[in-house]
């Protein structure tokens, strides 16, 4: 046996651990279970709860198995009746002050005190004195507050101060007046602020929105996959009569572990809007008028058939399902028009034809913790990702130099190594780079840049971070993306990263960006990569271009695409605008000639390809609302009105797997990084890439009430906070 | 013999003579027909007939919406929609029980931790056109309000046993 390991003996087995484990750790790995609050195994210890105390030989009382941490030799019972009692002294002090509102609580069904109380409570209370009340406390509109039901675990103090990095519950006062408080009024302001609804044991802090509206054990769980940023987090939809009341984490150590962000928990209030479309909607003479879906796919198959091939334009969300963007592909393919696009904010597109196969992070997205630079260009990476800064926060507590390219200086949960601000970020990366590339070989168009160019001591210390780490990871976010001079700043974040041996990555727009590259919902590209034969217009040629039939699907043009009120305007002039979309709107209603109602992600079977390349199915969660019926059916029939071949599809995975079929080993692949860079600008009309709130990033959000509250939404919104 | 005592029990009609004693027993015995719509038979306060949301004294509904009747209930008759109340507090904004599916188990009334369910003693009621058979939020603190009365006789009788 080595030096770390210890045999401890656990009521009565022989159990192997790691010497400085926590007895609890053992435990839980025999199934021996101990009751516990305060201990969870992503946040440190506190042992303030006292509940998992467990006898152990010649201790001289019992100890907290959190806390005690394994000793060769150790013999522990955890069902000695010396445990059970102590665990059950515990109990009755805890119930002491726990008010008797299980029948009008949220948490009830689901409580761990609860379901503890029902082991080791007392059928009756000896206390007869007083009982505590505290006062709630306003932690936004996300978070409800019923503070005298807190047992005083600590875990969601913790979680602000370990996970969040933003300490904004603390506590205050002593024994009998100690509080969980926010110190001064204010509310929890953190993307990922929510967690301490799951985190929160009793009923003291719960899910807001959520507020009354249902029963634990009444609801349906089924498994989703978010569709608000390239991560994919695994979630479950809890589910009640149809209708999802509750979005949870799934825990998934890979991706998201067992957290979820604000955007991926509140977003789905977005799905019960008022202004969701119900029935298929026809403009004659000006007029909206609602018909059935017969009707109105028959009117769409006349109308793209009657089209010249390259007068049907086609533009997608990314946050389209694989199985959406492959019908699409098919459609267009059928019709004979590349003109099919999914990157509707962004401008630059000269160097599209070096696109690799998808657009991934370069690396896992557990292996970001483990980085020992990361250079983010150009990305409010909190913002666009919140699980990836969790990640990027995680590697920075355990040593990594984090830093940042950007437009401007933006506050971070953690140590930031250097962070370069500027307007252009291909300036700031050319000095990072002249800085790092002293004797390596570099591409033509790159070294003339970099020539006669001094860094700044900033670029200067980023680029000595990338070059003496081992594991380096250079990462180009949303506004490198959509800053009109992206492909270069692409080539030059990407000679960084060859220069210094890092990863190179993209966090990508949408929720299956990767997906749409690989279904060929691009118009220089077909499925798996292969280039077209003559590539079709791009999405900001699409709005510049008269067309006789434009498709949009998914998205609202006055916000999801770039200069989106010229897009209106131009989609106004335009001869024949079909929208698929959940939502109706003004817009919408103003340049569409014909509306069809498709389901959100809740509503539909799919896949998403998260910006690790990791396929995640899905099966539809929710009804749809009114007469919205999924997209990829829709598509399916309209396919089979045009007659397009092999498209009887009775389900959504039929059209996954064929798809898997035709990428065949080209899904694994990816082409390198090699950009070029071009010197000129594509755009030099729009002065600056506009920044999108992180809660207006896709039409269901926009439409989320709670999170529309929240000072991050008020503020993006220019309203006093 | 046996033959003889046959033909003699055929000839005497003995075995008419053995049914109509049991008639006659039962003639003279008490009479235990009631008549139903101007008699009734004594009913217990245990009664579980028609169900009757209550209110507390000050005309506070009593029910907080907990839907333990509903998960409780083993014919799948009660539905509840809860929200938050204009007050803050929770409330039901649906409370229907499907009268044709209850099959009056009095489960509902024993989860409720505040005594807002009952079924009450009343048990003759009818319904005219479909959907009516669903006893909505209304129409049970209606039947509470107007047994009031009865109902809290009944709950004060049945107290000392709970």
């Amino acid at each position: 046996m080595s030096d770390d390991k210890v045999t401890i003996e656990v009521d009565g087995a022989e159990v192997e651990a790691v010497k400085g484990q926590m007895l609890i750790e053992v435990t839980d790995r025999v199934g021996a279970y101990v009751p516990r609050f305060c201990y969870h195994e992503k946040l440190s210890v506190a042992a303030n709860c006292r509940m998992c105390l467990v006898e152990v030989e010649k201790g001289p009382k019992p100890l907290p198995a959190c806390a005690t941490p394994v000793m060769d030799g150790m013999k522990v019972f955890t069902k000695s009746a010396y445990a059970i009692g102590a665990q059950k002294a515990t109990m009755e002090f805890l119930l002491i002050n726990h008010p008797l509102d299980c029948p009008i609580c949220d948490q009830g069904g689901e409580c761990e005190l609860q379901d503890l109380a029902m082991g080791y409570g007392s059928d009756v209370s000896r206390y007869n004195d007083r009982k505590r009340v505290v006062k709630d406390k306003d932690l936004g509109p996300l978070v409800s507050t019923d503070m005298t039901r807190c047992i005083h675990c600590t875990r969601c103090v913790r979680f602000g101060e370990e996970i969040a990095g933003m300490p904004e519950l603390g506590t205050i006062g002593r024994a009998e007046n100690m509080r969980i408080s926010t110190f001064i009024e204010k509310s929890v302001d953190h993307e990922m602020s929510a967690n301490i609804i799951d985190l929160c044991p009793v009923g003291a802090l719960n899910n807001k929105p959520y507020r009354y509206s249902a029963r634990a054990w009444e609801m349906v769980q089924r498994a989703a996959i978010s569709p608000h940023d390239c991560v994919g987090s695994n979630m479950h939809a809890h589910v009640l009569r149809g209708r999802i009341k509750r979005m949870v984490p799934h825990a998934n150590e890979e991706i998201n572990e067992t957290w979820l962000s604000d955007r991926d928990r509140f977003g789905f209030e977005g799905i019960y809007s008022s202004d969701r479309l119900l029935q298929p909607r026809l403009k004659v003479d000006g007029e909206w008028r609602d018909i059935d879906w017969e009707e109105a796919l028959q009117t769409l198959a006349d109308k793209l058939q009657a089209a010249a091939a390259d007068k049907v334009g086609i533009l997608a969300s990314p946050s389209s399902t694989l199985e959406e963007a492959r019908l699409l592909e098919r459609i267009a393919a059928h019709l004979g028009t590349n003109n099919i696009d999914h990157r509707l904010r962004q401008l630059d597109f000269a160097d599209q034809e070096n696109d690799p196969l998808i657009p991934t992070l370069g690396c896992s997205i557990a292996e970001l913790e483990k980085k020992d630079a990361i250079l983010m260009v150009g990305s409010d990476v909190r913002r666009e990702a919140p699980i990836i800064a969790h990640r990027i926060r995680k590697a920075s507590l355990t040593g990594a130099k984090v830093c940042f390219a950007d437009q401007e200086k933006r506050p971070y949960h953690f140590d930031v190594e250097a962070q370069t601000t500027g307007e252009d970020l291909a300036d700031q990366l050319i000095g990072i780079l002249s800085t790092v590339s002293m004797d390596a070989k570099l591409p033509k168009s790159i070294a003339a840049m970099c020539k006669g160019v001094s860094a700044s001591e900033e670029q200067g210390r980023i680029a000595n971070a990338l070059r003496n780490a081992e594991r380096a990871q250079v990462v180009i976010g949303h506004n490198a993306l959509r800053h009109p001079r992206s492909s270069t700043i692409r080539a030059l974040a990407a000679a960084i990263a060859d220069v210094c041996g890092a990863d190179f990555g993209v966090i990508s727009e949408g929720a299956n960006a990767a997906g749409a590259h690989l279904a060929g919902l691009l118009p220089h590209r077909g499925p798996a990569g292969v280039p077209r034969k003559s590539a079709g217009i791009d999405a900001v040629k699409m709005n510049a271009r008269d067309l006789d039939v434009v498709v949009l699907f998914g998205l609202e043009p006055d916000q999801d695409v770039v200069n989106g009120a010229d897009a209106v305007e131009h989609l106004c002039s335009q001869e024949f605008v079909v929208s698929m979309s959940p939502y109706k709107t003004y817009a919408l209603d103003s340049c569409a000639n014909l509306q069809l109602p498709i389901g959100t992600f809740a509503e539909t079977s799919g896949t998403f390809v998260n910006c690790e390349g990791r396929w995640q199915s899905f099966g539809g969660v929710a009804t749809p609302v009114g007469a919205a019926r999924p997209g990829w059916k829709v598509l399916r029939v309209l396919a089979n009105l045009l007659g397009v071949e092999n498209t009887k599809y009775q389900d959504s995975v039929e059209i996954r797997d064929e798809l898997q079929a035709v990428l065949g080993d080209a899904a694994v692949e990816s082409n390198g990084n090699s950009f070029n860079a071009s010197t000129s600008a594509a755009a030099d009309s729009t002065p600056r890439t506009s920044t999108i709130p992180m809660y207006e990033v896709d039409g269901i959000v926009r439409r989320a009430v709670a999170l529309q509250l929240t000072m991050e939404a008020r503020r993006s919104r220019g309203e006093p906070v | 013999m046996s033959k003889i005592k046959g033909y003699l029990k055929t000839f005497l009609l003995w075995e008419l003579w053995q049914g109509l004693s049991v008639t006659l027993r039962n003639f003279f015995r008490p009479n235990v027909t009631v008549q139903y719509p101007e008699e009734k038979t004594p009913q217990s306060y245990r009664f579980r007939g028609l169900h009757a949301l209550r209110r507390y004294p000050n005309g506070e509904e009593r029910c907080i919406a907990c839907k333990l009747c509903e998960a409780v209930c083993p014919a799948l008759a009660i539905t509840i929609e809860s929200d938050v109340s204009d007050d803050g507090t929770r409330r039901t904004s649906r409370y229907d029980i499907d009268l044709f599916k209850c099959i009056y188990c009095g489960f509902c009334e024993e989860a409720c931790p505040v005594d807002a369910i009952v079924e009450t003693r009343i048990h003759e009621y009818h319904m005219e056109a479909p959907g009516e058979n669903i006893m909505t939020k209304d129409k049970l603190l209606a039947v509470g309000d107007k047994f009031d009365a009865m109902i809290s006789a009944d709950k004060a009788a049945d107290a000392k046993y709970r």
